[in-house]
């Protein structure tokens, strides 16, 4: 299944086994793949096929929908995420999320950035201001904001609030950012400043995104993981996977042959 | 969107293969222009050789206007590429189809020295070539393209022991050194075609494999 999957880097995560259940419904099928340290890896795959539910179990956020049950391991730190004793909100603390759609909160846009830092207890504010100065910069979003830093966040354009929402979630310093679809509701420049953004990020974060924009895929990612019906059909070197997918399934998909 | 891609792609096809038609005639054209030294029919090879720059050209910007416009990946994206490659090899066959024309232009009627040189095992050879790798195309049959690799090395040797025979009849008979140049230019013109031959069955296999293997060494 996997095509020639060697990376520089070491694995920071990786799932072991691990089945999803919703119910009775199965969607995720013994799904064992790692990820590998500061690279972006792109999830690929038509509506229902699981690649979201995957990305949800990476931080927990499965926990949030009533009757999900999980099988398997996910290791993150030598240690299963899974796992009942593990303190959820730290968890997501080195693992964050940046949502399809931009959701900041109802505040400033500097509250906006703070407030993971303030909820984790960081009282400074000299230091808070810095953090959420360098999240800003990171996110590309400073030079847009620095001059209304206490105007409302909802007052941002769609690219901005989603820029948004990537710094809030830089500002806890993740090791691992999530992002589900982070460009699919913005126009075509909002989504090359996003593109552009996860390529200067990967340099110091590791990403995993999910996207139903093939070209989004080849574009970012250094690996692309291919599911379909819950299952890992494919995972392999991006390049490769779209010059030359190894499953008769992954081509049809890549090729519009799907269905 | 699929539908109108594969269009595309079929109608890409259609063009290359009309182009590869043309090249193969232009090729045998060439060879019986050779053996009957028919130079009126060298003249009319050298004059429509436009044709088949301009049929280059037009399945050049179909295969650049459908990379643009759909983006394709995968076995699609290998298929243009190839085509792009292919066309390129085409044309340039039928370059040499010009040469071996000019050539005929050169040495006919003039004083032929006391020497020959049969080039139609060599001419045989390199149309196999292309017919074998045109072939190979159409039906996406990467051993046959093997095959041609493999004949490559006949058509060298070819080459060189016309090279050697030409040299010593210029050692013999220096003054006729001109007509024996060109002569020999002759077999290089086949032999550059039996590389593009080769050029378009490495395409094929590009195209099925995934796999780049020009520049590695064929055994047996």
């Amino acid at each position: 299944m996997t095509q020639e999957n060697k990376t520089t880097h070491d694995t920071i995560i990786q799932t072991q086994d691990l089945s999803l259940f919703y119910g009775d419904f199965q969607a995720l099928h013994e799904i064992s793949l790692s990820f590998a340290q500061r690279e972006v890896t792109a999830l690929i795959g038509p509506s229902g096929c699981g690649k979201s539910s995957f990305l949800r179990c990476l931080n927990r956020m499965n926990d949030l929908t009533a009757g999900t049950r999980s099988e398997g391991e996910v290791v993150f730190e030598g240690k299963n995420i899974l796992g009942k004793k593990i303190d959820v909100v730290s968890l997501r603390r080195h693992i964050g999320m940046v949502f399809q759609k931009a959701n900041p909160f109802p505040k400033s846009i500097y509250d906006n950035v703070a407030y993971g830092l303030v909820v984790n207890g960081l009282k400074n504010r000299s230091m808070v201001a810095a953090r959420v100065e360098k999240s800003l910069k990171q996110a590309a979003l400073w030079e847009e904001v620095k001059d209304r830093l206490n105007k409302p966040a909802l007052g941002l354009s769609g690219g901005q609030q989603q820029r948004l929402c990537i710094a809030r979630a830089l500002a806890v310093e993740p090791e691992i950012l999530l992002m589900d679809e982070p460009a699919s509701a913005l126009d075509p420049i909002a989504t090359q400043k996003i593109e552009e953004l996860i390529l200067e990020l990967k340099e110091r974060y590791t990403i995993i995104i999910v996207t139903h924009n093939m070209q989004q895929a080849s574009r970012v990612s250094d690996t692309t993981a291919f599911f379909y019906m819950g299952k890992l059909i494919e995972v392999g070197r991006t390049n490769a996977l779209f010059t030359k997918p190894i499953k008769k399934e992954t081509e049809d998909y890549i090729t519009g042959r799907f269905g | 969107m699929t539908i109108h891609l594969q269009r595309e792609l079929d109608k890409i096809r259609h063009m290359l293969l009309s182009l590869g038609a043309l090249t193969e005639n232009r090729f045998k054209q060439a060879i019986r222009a050779l053996n009957e030294m028919d130079v009126e029919l060298a003249r009319e090879i050298i004059d429509k050789d436009e044709e088949i720059d301009l049929k280059e050209v037009q399945i050049e910007e179909e295969c650049l206007k459908v990379l643009a416009l759909y983006q394709p990946v995968a076995s699609d994206l290998r298929f243009l590429v190839v085509v792009i490659k292919i066309n390129n090899d085409l044309e340039r066959i039928a370059d040499q189809a010009v040469n071996i024309a000019v050539r005929i232009k050169t040495l006919a009627g003039k004083p032929a020295p006391d020497f020959t040189c049969d080039y139609t095992p060599m001419a045989e050879k390199a149309g196999l070539m292309l017919k074998m790798s045109l072939d190979a195309f159409v039906r996406q049959d990467d051993k046959k393209a093997e095959r041609v690799r493999q004949m490559d090395e006949e058509v060298d040797a070819m080459r060189n022991n016309a090279y050697d025979r030409i040299k010593k009849a210029i050692s013999r008979a220096p003054d006729k050194a001109g007509y024996l140049i060109n002569l020999f230019l002759v077999s290089r013109h086949l032999e550059r075609m039996a590389d593009h031959a080769t050029n378009i069955a490495e395409e094929v296999i590009y195209m099925r494999r995934g796999e780049i293997i020009r520049h590695t060494e064929t055994f047996d």
